[in-house]
């Protein structure tokens, strides 16, 4: 674990310039107190004008002195207890990091029998269950949502997991591996190989290969380099391979086709520049059973 | 008092130029708040990348702090450091050239922040080369304002004056620790530290330029435009005392409280938290003093706007000030941090406190200044002020409901231990209270923009008296 404890000298420093900061208000405080020339309310002034205004001479509200000394009190009480003074740990012997771990222990006490039970059953079980697909739904909302939208329906860049097109593969063993472990996916840049003529070519070959408006000429140049470069993840025929993650490019799905964009300039924006998408590892964040049961509810999903 | 002391011919071109521009950015300060605020509702709104949330965020937050408050702080404390010094400006020729300097750089913010320039600390965003002439005008403004004070004709420095001296020593440390980049263009530059020690100079910055820039300036303002508006002697010579020195020695390390649960060492973040709780008090001061000092005067404020919109000042001032160290206790935090109460809190100090207090004061000045008796209107200002009360009322109130509800959204779980409401579900749960806030900000704009109109109309009414003069006529002296 990170250690943030501090040079000696700098816990000593900061534990010092703390407390001559709160005990010098303490003092200040006594000391104009005690110095008061009156005890009640005055109508006398301390004897200046400045432009008219002058200042009476009136003590300190008691009240007001009352609840400074007593904040004072609470903030030295709370150096005593908890972690503030350089390295001194309060007597409590807090931390951030520990009431977290105590939370996340206390949950897992709760709520992991509630996992444990979905985790017993199988995938195709669980995705007939309306109550574990309440619940699967909970964790899409919590942990999924914010990239592929609340009702799974995917963004630019992010796939949508309801329809029949899968990146990595769509049974539940491939899901569950996404899911696990993420995926990492690299369309390499293409510019420096390409040109601006070859991305031009390549382009309009891709895009004939789901039927979409092309130039002949350029597109039977672009079949070259496609066939060249491209064949080895896309397969000759453009279907994709998802051992890679290698998009078809033969339906009428675009990962990356830009709000703003036509199919053919998006097309030539990824042959340009690559592609880096990432989804993230869920394993180390949810553990086993949570993992289990948002596979069946993804699964869920495109199963109608 | 005695004719014996005579009035200097105090210099008064400079404030009166600060004192008009501070109600034109308002204005434009706040307009840009009403258009995002309305963007949170209305998201066709966004428009362009140009005016993007993301861009007129930090072009608002640096329109009403340093052009609105800035303007005003500069054109209040070279009222109040000649009048309470019974001397004239030092370097008027300098003074001068802070105006035109600062005016630039807030004309630079309002080209720069909306084409995506900003080094990414908030309240700080201004890129490197501004970053310098904000140095350059800032030291110009201490050089005036010291010397000023060093040739004073009284024996003892007013207490409006140490509030605005530390006011003005605090925020050119802050600027410069806080600005300490390594460019790497002429509009891009990074900043020297990273990680948690960057977080927290960004949030010791951040904080205090709430702590002075946006409280001790405001209160040395308070200390003289109060007592002289309600013609009374100021409450306690001994609680300013404490309170100024409890204040200023205090506010330096409440910024950690920003910074609760994060990657901050703890010892850090509860040093914040203490040092916020006893920051109590001294804030309180200045709002009993302020306050108190009204004992005596109560009826004036049936009259009175002017009076008015500082003693409302003031009770906002003592709400946000309670606010403020209740929220730095580590487990309400937990539930306001990120929400919309932090919001409501920022602003209960910004529209209740420090533009309640800079309006009424500069209500006060602006006839001094054009050599005229009063403002051209007292019913506007009676309108104006009922505008930003009920406004803010409306903007907080609305902010409050907001976050609490978002804090217990966010916080709420199923029996199964997942979350009940995704982030999503909250926002959507917001936007009543959104609605709310663009309208209560609206209201506050409104009386702006009588403001402008009142106060042209006075402009008006001195020209045609011919009473504008850059230095003052020697005044009787009778106070």
């Amino acid at each position: 674990m990170f250690n943030d404890s501090l040079p000696t000298f700098w816990s000593i420093w900061v534990a010092i310039i703390t407390l001559t900061v709160i005990l010098g208000c303490l003092w200040l405080v006594l000391a104009v107190k005690k110095s008061e020339k009156y005890k009640e309310e005055t109508e006398n002034t301390v004897g200046h004008a400045f432009d008219g205004i002058e200042e009476f001479d009136n003590p300190l509200p008691r009240w007001w002195y009352m609840k400074f000394l007593g904040t004072i009190v609470f903030g030295l009480g709370y150096l005593v207890l908890y972690p503030g003074l350089g390295n001194f740990q309060g007597i409590l012997n807090w931390s951030s990091t520990g009431q977290w771990q105590e939370e996340m222990a206390a949950a897992e006490v709760k709520y992991g029998p509630v996992f444990a039970a979905f985790g017993e059953k199988t995938i195709e079980e669980l995705a007939q269950d309306p109550a574990a697909l309440e619940v699967g739904g909970r964790l899409f909302a919590n942990n999924c949502a914010v990239c592929h939208g609340s009702g799974a329906k995917g963004a630019y860049g992010f796939p949508n997991l309801t329809d029949e097109d899968w990146l990595y593969g769509g049974s539940a063993e491939k899901i569950k591996e996404s899911l696990n472990l993420g995926r990492m996916a690299n369309m390499p840049a293409w510019q420096g190989i390409l040109g601006d003529t070859g991305i031009e070519e390549t382009a309009h070959y891709v895009v004939s290969l789901s039927g979409r408006a092309h130039d002949e000429a350029l597109a039977a140049k672009g079949q070259v380099h496609y066939q060249t470069y491209c064949a080895a993840c896309h397969m000759p025929t453009g279907q994709g391979m998802q051992m890679l993650g290698a998009p078809n490019l033969t339906d009428d799905v675009w990962l990356y086709k830009a709000p703003t964009l036509t199919v053919l300039e998006s097309v030539k924006q990824t042959l340009r520049h690559g592609r880096q998408g990432v989804m993230p590892a869920q394993l180390p964040r949810l553990g086993e059973d949570k993992v289990h049961l948002l596979t069946a509810y993804v699964y869920s999903l495109s199963q109608k | 008092m005695s004719n014996a002391v005579a009035h200097p011919a105090y210099d008064y071109r400079t404030v009166r130029h600060f004192a008009i521009m501070a109600v034109v950015w308002g204005i434009v300060g706040m307009a840009v708040g009403v258009l995002i605020a309305a963007q949170l509702v209305w998201p066709e709104l966004l428009a362009s990348e140009w005016t993007h949330f993301g861009r007129l965020r930090p072009l608002h937050t640096n329109a009403v702090i340093f052009a609105f408050g800035g303007c005003t702080l500069f054109a209040t404390s070279y009222y109040i450091v000649q009048r309470t010094c019974h001397t004239t400006l030092a370097f008027p020729n300098l003074a001068r050239f802070t105006f035109w300097g600062w005016n630039l750089v807030i004309v630079l913010a309002a080209i720069t922040l909306p084409l995506g320039m900003t080094t990414t600390h908030e309240y700080a965003e201004l890129e490197w080369p501004i970053d310098i002439l904000i140095a350059v005008v800032w030291i110009s403004y201490a050089i005036v304002f010291f010397a000023t004070i060093a040739k004073r004709t009284t024996s003892h420095i007013y207490v409006a004056n140490w509030f605005l001296g530390a006011f003005i020593l605090v925020i050119a440390i802050l600027h410069i620790v806080n600005s300490v980049q390594y460019p790497v263009s002429f509009t891009k530059s990074y900043y020297v530290w990273s990680g948690a020690m960057d977080a927290m100079i960004q949030w010791w910055y951040g904080h205090n330029a709430v702590g002075f820039f946006l409280t001790a300036g405001f209160l040395g303002m308070m200390y003289y435009f109060v007592p002289k508006q309600a013609g009374r002697p100021v409450y306690s010579y001994r609680l300013s005392i404490v309170h100024f020195w409890a204040l200023i020695a205090t506010y330096m390390w409440a910024g950690a409280h920003h910074l609760h649960y994060s990657a901050l060492p703890d010892w850090a973040q509860s040093v914040g938290m203490v040092m916020s709780i006893v920051l109590l008090a001294p804030s309180w001061g200045g709002m009993i003093n302020g306050v108190m000092t009204l004992s005596g005067a109560w009826h004036k404020l049936r009259t009175d706007p002017i009076l008015r919109f500082l003693v409302v000042s003031l009770s906002f001032y003592g709400m946000s000030t309670f606010e403020g160290p209740m929220m730095s206790i580590k487990t309400v935090n937990a539930l306001s941090h990120n929400t919309d109460w932090t919001i409501g809190h920022v602003h209960s100090g910004a529209l209740g406190w420090v533009a309640m207090v800079s309006i009424g004061s500069l209500y006060h000045l602006i006839p001094k200044v054009l050599g005229i008796a009063q403002m051209y209107s007292t019913r506007l200002i009676n309108m104006h002020f009922w505008l930003a009360t009920i406004g803010t009322v409306l903007y907080i109130a609305a902010m409050w409901v907001n976050g609490i509800m978002q804090g217990l959204m966010w916080r709420a779980v199923n029996p199964d231990g997942t979350l009940t409401y995704s982030f999503v579900d909250s926002l959507e749960a917001s936007y009543p209270g959104y609605l709310v806030r663009v309208i209560g900000g609206a209201f506050f704009l409104l009386g702006m923009v009588i403001m402008l109109y009142n106060v042209y109309m006075t402009v008006n009414d001195a020209k045609q008296q011919d009473t504008i003069r850059d230095t003052s006529e020697p005044e009787p002296a009778a106070a």
